[in-house]
């Protein structure tokens, strides 16, 4: 029922009349990559899995997969966004006013050469925007299949020309308790998370050609509750790694510490590569339970693999590494 | 008739919660994770009846109302009956009926070891719960029955074990259960 209603309100003409302006712009800009890369406005409706590039090359890449999608509903109302709430529903709901546009500021510094503040539509301007169909595995044990559109990180890094100290990355998610009402204290003084949120990736992750940085998910420009306007997908890792709402990227030559790594030690590390065989402490991590729709039988339960299934891609830069200790 | 009618309204009043799931689970209003949300609510349920079925006496106590202790079992009967909606949702959705991974899941997630005992101890006291019982054990029954005490602390521990950061709520239902144990050891301090 609620889908139904959803599905109705995919934007139209009508629906760009009314949009801020700064998403309009933003929103031309989008269809215009989008369309320059080959995914046509009337693939929107549901031909994305056709659209997809060529299944062989894509196969080993990894950018695609066969797997069905998880729905549109339940990627944009199932988020793990406690910025807003860590209700999952929630977010979707309050994010409704959070529409930034292409004037978003994102402050890249540290050991890099070209420090400095680019808004979105500088980034868009130096990078390709392409689609990704993408399995997310939560560290709850849920998952999704998610068709992201957005750009290689690589791209964006190769433009700012990192130093040779620069080992690590660090992203930040803005700070804000207006915009992000779960950034305030609870009903009984606790702050659910240190904000602001914090994430890291070593640079040869950030830099493998899996890392993407999402600016829309299923053709439209990235919803609030989904990290609007840009965020980070880090495919093999569980999901609390890739980042919300960045407004800093920052290049260190050691490695930062990470929001949720330091808020329970013993449970979230720095590296969270998705690992069936490694346990959350009060969890499994075998199985996973696959999302596809908002039914009530829309949920399977499904063996989780090495890599969340990127391990061609992927596990050649752990070789040597124990991965438990290192979780 | 007074009392007849109340009862009436308290059973109409502990069926709602479920009616309103399986609606809801219909016309799909739990959200994107409908199983998730079912068992959450299932067993929020079982722990808000636990408590309130706790919470009557001392509000005969303050209030000078003992028509309410008359339904400390029923709401005993309606928690024991949504933790069992828990458990089933949890078995068929969770486990998919492989009972092979039970003992794992009960070993390796404490949590669900402490929500299972809790389950464990509460069934002694469903058995006894009928009048006949009570006056079979005679001074045995109210010992036994203090059991409810214990797994009202299991429940709550099962609940704020398995959040993963947000402890504001599990933590209300925490001071609930700490305010009516304080009542009770005032009480029997002040005997």
């Amino acid at each position: 029922m609620k889908n139904r209603k959803f599905r109705s309100s995919i934007p139209s003409l009508k629906d760009n009349q009314v949009t801020p302006e700064s998403l309009f712009w933003g929103r031309r800009e989008f269809i215009k990559n989008f369309a320059a890369s080959s995914v046509g406005i009337s693939a929107l409706g549901g031909g994305l899995l056709s659209a997809a590039p060529d299944t062989s090359k894509a196969a080993s890449s990894g950018f695609t997969t066969a797997e069905p999608l998880s729905s549109e509903y339940v990627v944009t109302h199932h988020n793990n966004f406690y910025e807003f709430s860590t209700s999952k529903k929630k977010p979707a709901e309050m994010a409704k006013n959070f529409n930034p546009g292409n004037d978003w500021k994102v402050s890249i510094g540290g050991e890099v050469e070209k420090a400095g503040d680019y808004t979105l539509e500088d980034i868009l301007k130096k990078t390709t925007i392409e689609e990704r169909i993408y399995r997310l595995r939560c560290v709850e044990a849920w998952s999704m299949v998610i068709p992201w559109s957005g750009f290689q990180l690589s791209q964006l890094i190769n433009y700012v020309k990192p130093t040779s100290k620069a080992k690590f990355v660090e992203f930040k998610t803005l700070e804000s308790r207006s915009v992000f009402p779960g950034q305030k204290r609870g009903s009984l003084g606790f702050h659910v998370l240190p904000w602001p949120y914090r994430e890291g990736l070593r640079m040869d992750e950030a830099m493998n050609p899996l890392t993407f940085i999402a600016t829309g998910v299923y053709g439209k420009s990235l919803p609030g509750q989904n990290g609007a306007p840009m965020r980070l997908i880090v495919p093999w890792k569980y999901g609390f790694k890739s980042i919300k709402s960045i407004i800093s990227i920052r290049f260190l030559d050691q490695q930062p510490q990470n929001t949720w790594h330091k808020n329970a030690p013993r449970e979230y590390g720095f590296y969270a590569n998705v690992n069936p065989e490694v346990d959350h402490p009060r969890w499994s991590q075998a199985r996973e339970r696959r999302i596809t729709d908002e039914s009530f039988f829309g949920v399977k339960k499904i063996d989780t693999t090495m890599f969340n299934g990127y391990s061609e891609q992927v596990a050649h830069m752990y070789k040597g590494m124990d991965l438990v200790r290192n979780f | 008739m007074y009392y007849k009618l109340s009862k009436m309204v308290a059973h109409i009043t502990c069926w709602l919660p479920l009616f309103y799931l399986i609606y809801a689970a219909y016309y799909r209003l739990l959200g994107a994770d409908p199983q998730d949300e079912m068992l959450h609510q299932l067993g929020l349920w079982a722990l808000i009846y636990l408590l309130t079925g706790l919470s009557l006496t001392p509000l005969n106590k303050i209030f000078q109302l003992p028509v309410l202790v008359k339904f400390r079992r029923m709401l005993g009967l309606y928690a024991f009956w949504y933790l069992l909606l828990h458990l089933t949702v949890f078995f068929i959705f969770y486990l998919e009926l492989d009972f092979s991974y039970l003992l794992d899941e009960i070993v390796e997630r404490p949590y669900i070891t402490v929500g299972m005992l809790a389950m464990l101890l509460l069934i002694p006291l469903v058995v006894t719960s009928t009048k006949s019982m009570q006056r079979r054990l005679g001074r045995n029954w109210k010992k036994l029955h203090q059991l409810v005490y214990p797994i009202a602390i299991l429940a709550i521990t099962h609940f704020i074990w398995q959040s993963k950061s947000d402890l504001n709520e599990p933590l209300l239902y925490l001071i609930w259960l700490v305010f009516l144990l304080g009542f009770r050891i005032y009480k029997s301090r002040a005997n």
